[in-house]
């Protein structure tokens, strides 16, 4: 059989969007994407990590990009999507997490999560669709978690209703975008290993003990998720839209 | 803050101990009721009422309700 040098999973000649590019899934995802032959334009809040994001991109002569932006701040989020360039694939991936009883959930608390997990990502990808500075046939990943769609742990409602909703608007946009030919797919991880999760809130032994409970044995590491995403925004996905990915080790199973 | 206070805003957290139960010196970690999820309303009640971020460290590092309300009140500071 002929082999050839073209994989369908390749992200070469693609100009690939990352939020939350200066750490976790965001920067893992970045990179990952440069290391398949993207062009990164990369976006997060703090400058400083996110040139330690930049300073580590495959280069393959690519001109990666990277603008700083509060995605939470109407005015910062316009100039961004006016900086922008035509767009094959988007990540969007800055978000956080919060571990709380519903009881303390007052409506600041819900707000607090809503403005970082869903109205940034939201309107980002609206106005990015509404400009048209997706290219046909672009690949959109949002970043929801199994704790909005699968698994309904204690503490986590406030955090899991900010991405059941994202992952609802998710569903919505690949039938609205389909016209254009623009994918929207999520990924719903289980607990990943990054910053978002050592915060104290949950001890490191807690952390330990519960990894236990996973099939596969650890909690993931943010390439487990970037791996996905690539996949999502390469041509083998060409016929996958309105997915949630569950990647999680087995836990929801 | 007051100890009596925090005591009480401590114990509205469980929903069978019975008030009497809280002192002090209560060992709450040892008190039948006290899960993971107690653990995570005593966090969010001090955030709410003290104004103060505690951690899981702070409540496995402290035996005694006393214990707890000196890292409060530390912080408080």
């Amino acid at each position: 059989m002929e082999t050839s040098n073209h994989s369908p999973f390749s992200l070469a000649g693609k100009t690939v969007l990352v939020t939350g590019a200066s750490s976790g899934i965001g920067r893992a995802t970045a990179i990952a994407c440069s290391r398949m032959g993207a062009r990164l334009v990369l976006t997060a809040r703090d400058q400083d990590r996110l040139l330690d994001t930049f300073n580590q991109l495959a280069t393959c002569g690519q001109d990666h990009v990277q603008l700083t932006a509060d995605l939470t701040n109407s005015e910062q989020l316009e100039a961004l999507v006016a900086a922008l360039p035509h767009i094959e694939g988007a990540v969007l991936c800055a978000g956080n997490s919060t571990t709380l009883p519903l009881q303390f959930g007052s409506r600041e608390k819900f707000d607090e999560m809503f403005d970082v997990n869903f109205f940034a990502p939201v309107e980002l990808m609206r106005l990015m669709y509404k400009k048209k500075i997706f290219a046909k046939g672009a690949s959109v990943v949002l970043l929801a978690s199994i704790g909005g769609t699968h698994s309904f742990m204690p503490g986590n409602g406030v955090y899991g209703a900010s991405k059941a909703a994202l992952n609802a608007v998710m569903k919505y946009a690949a039938r609205e975008y389909a016209s254009r030919r623009v994918r929207v797919n999520s990924i719903c991880p289980g607990m990943v290993d990054t910053p978002l999760i050592h915060r104290g809130t949950i001890t490191e032994e807690q952390l330990a003990e519960d990894a236990k409970k996973y099939p596969l044995g650890r909690y993931g590491q943010p390439d487990d998720i970037a791996y996905g995403a690539v996949y999502l925004l390469s041509d083998a996905a060409s016929w996958l839209t309105g997915h949630d990915l569950v990647i999680d080790g087995g836990f929801s199973i | 803050m007051n100890i009596q206070d925090f005591i009480e805003n401590f114990a509205s957290q469980f929903d069978e101990t019975e008030l009497e139960e809280f002192t002090p010196e209560t060992h709450f970690k040892q008190l039948d009721e006290w899960s993971s999820l107690t653990a995570l309303s005593i966090i969010a009640m001090v955030d709410d009422e003290y104004d103060v971020i505690i951690k899981g460290n702070d409540i496995i590092n402290s035996d005694t309700i006393q214990d707890l309300y000196d890292v409060v009140e530390r912080q408080q500071k």
